[in-house]
């Protein structure tokens, strides 16, 4: 058989003739594995969801208890059965709750590891290779520029810029769901101690991770602060509120972005950003590398980002290799990145590619 | 040289003067000699040595890359050095290939290494010894040598240097200012001894910090910190008597310290200092060259032609060139209007009332001799202005042509009021001095795109693109833009002008977005400017000098604002010279400048 039997990509998303599904498809359809939470993965609407349990709760925490007509837990690990198709999901280490979807079909495996970071994280799973025939990877950063740095090594960018500025607040530009919290995690594992605050854009998001055990330390709402509490503070909110009305109450902040973008000063600079993070939730080059090479596929299909780049090296590795050619992932943060100034949405404004 | 990239890198994203300051402050406390001496001498450009070319940075990547990947990485990071720095592929563990590598012809500096805990570094001083003191056929490999042992900001920022250039917005000037803040110096005593200091500044930072005594200098031709003037205002005439002040004209070229002194070899040494102490002498050699005189002169450069003075827009031509060729001296011979004399004959006249400074110096102007070749002196006195009241001064400002300046006129840009028995005080004494610049030229244009500023103006739509009309008639034809302004304006203006952006932009480009401008609807700002050039780089033909908004126009509707033929008729027929067009009253007196990115 050929492995598109099994998957193959169409304008709504891969879709599995064999099973009857969408994998993270862009517009409704009647039953769809969704592999994270991020709005350009996990849209309303669906008939039917199968996703892990953090993401299922995320989705319900963005569109509403009844985001989807019928849901279905796939705990990590757990083998369960799609008209015929096997499917299990497995830690991808992107964000809370995201996995890779593996799909088991007349002896072939295809694994849609959807996006995904094999570093190390506290804030979710961590990344595990699956072995499989045909591996389909995203390509955020798919070009040898990115190289991601020791997250702690950028952290403690933020915490000197502290000292150095201790009256100013410090604003950090991060996607609502995933980077915002990983932010909040890394600065307690360097030791910062004050209360963080946060845009409400973020706060039930923010709430969610505490619940589920993730230590934030103490996060309140930059609403709430008087501005005495303001001065100095380490304020995390959407990347639309750097340059919104809303970043005014802070005075004369240190501007901060969160993201694997920062990597490429051209990019921070037409952003305004005076303090770069480079914090991805995605893999680098070397990273893309080995995940693949780890899992010893035949073959290799890419989804969105620098396509062009990763296919090219998988040729040199003597791997087959294709790009999908799939819109509507990661695109939302491209539009975002070009500071919009509305105010920032209550949830899905584009944390999609960082 | 990690921890200077990181400096550099970070200053490159620094809008802020005071955060660039404190930026480089906290390097220079955190790192030690003679580390920071070297740092200190990159941001001040005073480092010289062999520069390499994009075309080996090229060559050195492509024998470590795959030609694909570097092209596609190139395109996509769109700067060479940025590229190769981060796609410089880690050099091999020496844990894992066995016996280390032969080291590179580098000498012993560059081979220790900084740290203990396994990251590599090289100091600053290693790097300059390298490139100062290698044959052309090292070049490749001790560049790659350094690049495979620092990191990716280290490989950026070594590329950047080598390549000539840092440009991360920090000027000699600033630096010498974080130094000053290390303990209580001020920038001014810095630039003091600054010409007789050397890299690595062991002794100026021990100074700094209190530590050691004030630095020796037996400089024959040291900087006197310069006086400045206040801008005068209607009402203070009130309050001041004509007949205790004198007056020249004010000449828009630029303030000079022209100092000439006997060194200890018995040879003459001649600077020319900028009004911060910058030693710009290499810029102008045909007028250090022509100077004989043994004192400290205070002027203004120009550009003369034919006994004539020309606009700032000639004068500009020989600023910020990278050589000086004997062509753009001969075209753009430079000149000094001398109007103060602080030193003469090794002694100090600072303490002297003004007249008695401006006879010594007409004296020494007219013992200065002339220069073979040239159709006027590379010196002269800058005339007093003759005047019996400050109706009288008001005329001769309007029209300087006819009190004096005559054919020099259009160099004039105002006048200038001097205390006659005030002694020359460094810095800007309010009193003594004071400056009263011509009205500025205005214009009705059209706002068409805005651009979210940067530091405190991060969430404001603060710079302002603004265009006139191309048609017959006002309101016909297009609109095209003839400039930029970013200050002028109040903060409860900006917030206006941010409000009216938010809600009427048609197109978003990034942070700039397109605004409503058609004849009926859009917004009319009265843009004042110091004068227009021709310029082939901008859409409309033209360039304007220090535009700023004067005036927010609400009630004027876009169709009756200028025409790009009204700004051309300004021009006249020069080469881009001021033009004699009537200027409007002043409505920008007391504006005060930007609050965050001064001019």
């Amino acid at each position: 058989m050929r492995p598109e039997e099994l998957l193959h990509s169409t304008p709504q998303g891969l879709y599995s003739p064999a099973g009857g599904f969408y994998i993270d498809p862009t517009r409704p359809v009647p039953r769809a594995l969704i592999t994270h939470g991020h709005s350009d993965h996990a849209r309303a609407g669906h008939g039917a969801v199968m996703a892990t349990r953090e993401t299922l709760d995320i989705m319900a925490i963005r569109y509403g208890e009844a985001f989807a007509g019928a849901t279905q837990v796939a705990p990590y690990g757990a083998r369960q059965e799609v008209n015929g198709v096997a499917v299990t999901f497995h830690p991808a280490g992107h964000i809370l709750g995201s996995a890779q979807i593996a799909l088991d079909w007349k002896g072939c495996t295809i694994v849609a590891s959807g996006d995904y970071k094999p570093g190390a994280d506290p804030t979710a799973a961590p990344f595990e290779p699956v072995r499989c025939h045909v591996f389909i990877s995203e390509a955020t950063f798919g070009l040898p520029v990115f190289r991601h740095p020791d997250p702690l090594k950028e952290t403690e960018k933020l915490t000197a810029s502290l000292a150095l500025f201790p009256e100013r607040a410090h604003l950090v530009g991060a996607y609502a769901l995933g980077k915002a919290q990983r932010v909040m995690a890394l600065l307690r594992a360097a030791g910062y101690t004050r209360p963080i605050l946060m845009h409400g854009a973020m706060e039930r998001l923010t709430a969610y991770y505490a619940a589920e055990g993730i230590d934030l330390g103490e996060v309140r709402l930059a609403r709430d602060a008087s501005p005495a509490e303001r001065a100095g503070a380490v304020v995390i909110c959407p990347p639309s509120a750097l340059g919104d009305v809303w970043s005014r109450r802070f005075g004369d902040p240190v501007t901060a972005f969160a993201s694997g973008w920062m990597r490429i000063r051209a990019r921070a600079r037409q952003n305004g950003v005076e303090l770069p993070l480079i914090l991805s939730d995605h893999a680098d080059w070397d990273d893309l590398q080995a995940a693949i090479l780890a899992t010893g596929c035949e073959e290799l299909w890419v989804t969105h980002g620098q396509e062009d780049a990763l296919v090219h090296w998988a040729g040199l590795a003597g791997l087959r290799a294709r790009p999908l050619h799939m819109v509507g992932y990661g695109e939302e943060e491209a539009d975002n990145a070009a500071a919009p100034d509305a105010p920032a949405p209550a949830a899905g404004d584009g944390e999609a590619s960082a | 040289m990690n921890r200077f990239a990181a400096l550099i890198d970070r200053l490159a994203y620094e809008p802020r003067r005071n955060g660039k300051i404190a930026l480089i402050a906290d390097y220079f406390r955190h790192t030690p000699d003679p580390e920071r001496g070297w740092a200190l001498a990159a941001l001040t450009g005073a480092l010289t040595f062999r520069n390499a070319k994009a075309g080996l940075i090229r060559q050195l990547i492509a024998e470590r890359t795959d030609p694909v990947l570097f092209a596609l990485s190139y395109d996509y990071v769109g700067d060479l050095s940025e590229t190769v720095a981060l796609m410089w592929p880690a050099p091999p563990r020496r844990s894992e290939e066995g016996p280390s590598p032969a080291p590179p012809p580098l000498g012993e500096r560059a081979l220790e290494t900084s740290s203990g805990n396994g990251e590599e570094d090289v100091p600053l001083e290693a790097i300059v010894h390298a490139f100062t003191h290698m044959g052309r056929a090292e070049l490749p490999a001790v560049l790659a040598a350094l690049l495979d042992r620092l990191d990716e900001t280290g490989r950026w920022a070594l590329l950047k240097l080598i390549t000539g250039g840092l440009r991360i917005g920090v000027s000699a000037r600033l630096a010498k200012t974080a130094v000053a803040t290390l303990g209580s110096l001020a920038p001014d005593d810095i630039e003091l001894v600054w010409p007789g200091m050397a890299p690595p500044y062991e002794s100026l930072f021990a100074w700094a910090e209190g530590t050691g005594p004030r630095p020796q200098t037996d400089d024959p031709a040291p900087f006197r910190p310069v006086m400045l003037s206040h801008a005068i205002e209607d009402a203070d005439f009130a309050a001041l008597d004509a007949a205790q002040f004198r007056a020249e004209w004010k000449w828009d070229g630029i303030r000079v310290q022209a100092v000439r002194g006997r060194g200890a070899d018995g040879r003459h040494v001649t600077r020319l200092y900028s009004r911060t102490g910058e030693d710009i002498s290499p810029a102008f050699p045909d007028l250090a060259q022509a100077l004989a005189f043994d004192g400290a002169v205070d002027g203004e450069l120009l550009v003369l032609r034919e006994g004539r003075v020309q606009s700032f827009n000639v004068l500009q031509q020989r600023l910020n060139r990278k050589a000086v060729s004997p062509k753009l001296m001969l075209d753009y011979p430079a000149h000094i209007r001398a109007y103060d004399l602080l030193v003469a004959e090794g002694e100090d006249l600072r303490d002297l009332p003004f007249e008695a400074r401006r006879a010594r110096l007409e004296a020494l102007v007219a013992a200065h001799p002339a220069q073979e070749g040239l159709d006027h002196s590379r010196l002269d006195l800058s005339p007093l202005v003759p005047f019996t009241s400050w109706d009288a001064l008001a005329a001769a400002r309007a029209d300087p042509g006819a009190h004096g300046a005559g054919a020099d006129a259009e160099a004039v840009e105002g006048v200038m009021l001097k205390r006659a028995d005030s002694p020359y005080l460094p810095g800007r004494p309010k009193g003594p001095w004071w400056k009263w610049k011509r009205d500025p030229h205005s214009v009705d244009a059209v706002l068409m795109y805005a651009q979210r500023g940067h530091g405190k103006r991060s969430s404001f739509y603060s710079d302002y693109t603004f265009g006139v009309w191309t048609g017959e008639t006002s309101g016909t034809g297009e609109l095209v833009p003839v400039g930029k302004a970013y200050f002028g304006f109040t903060d409860a203006e900006l917030a206006e002008i941010d409000r009216f952006v938010r809600r009427n932009t048609v197109n978003r480009f990034g942070p700039v977005r397109e605004v409503v401008h058609t004849p009926t609807e859009g917004l009319v700002l009265e843009i004042a400017f110091e004068g227009l050039a021709r310029s082939p780089r901008h859409r409309s033909g033209l360039a304007m000098r220090f535009p700023r908004v004067a005036r927010l126009r609400w009630d004027k509707p876009p169709g009756e604002a200028d025409r790009l033929a009204t700004l051309e008729a300004m021009i006249g027929t020069g080469d881009g010279e001021r033009e004699r067009a009537p200027r409007r009253p002043s409505r920008v007196v007391g504006k005060r400048p930007a609050p965050s990115e001064g001019a």
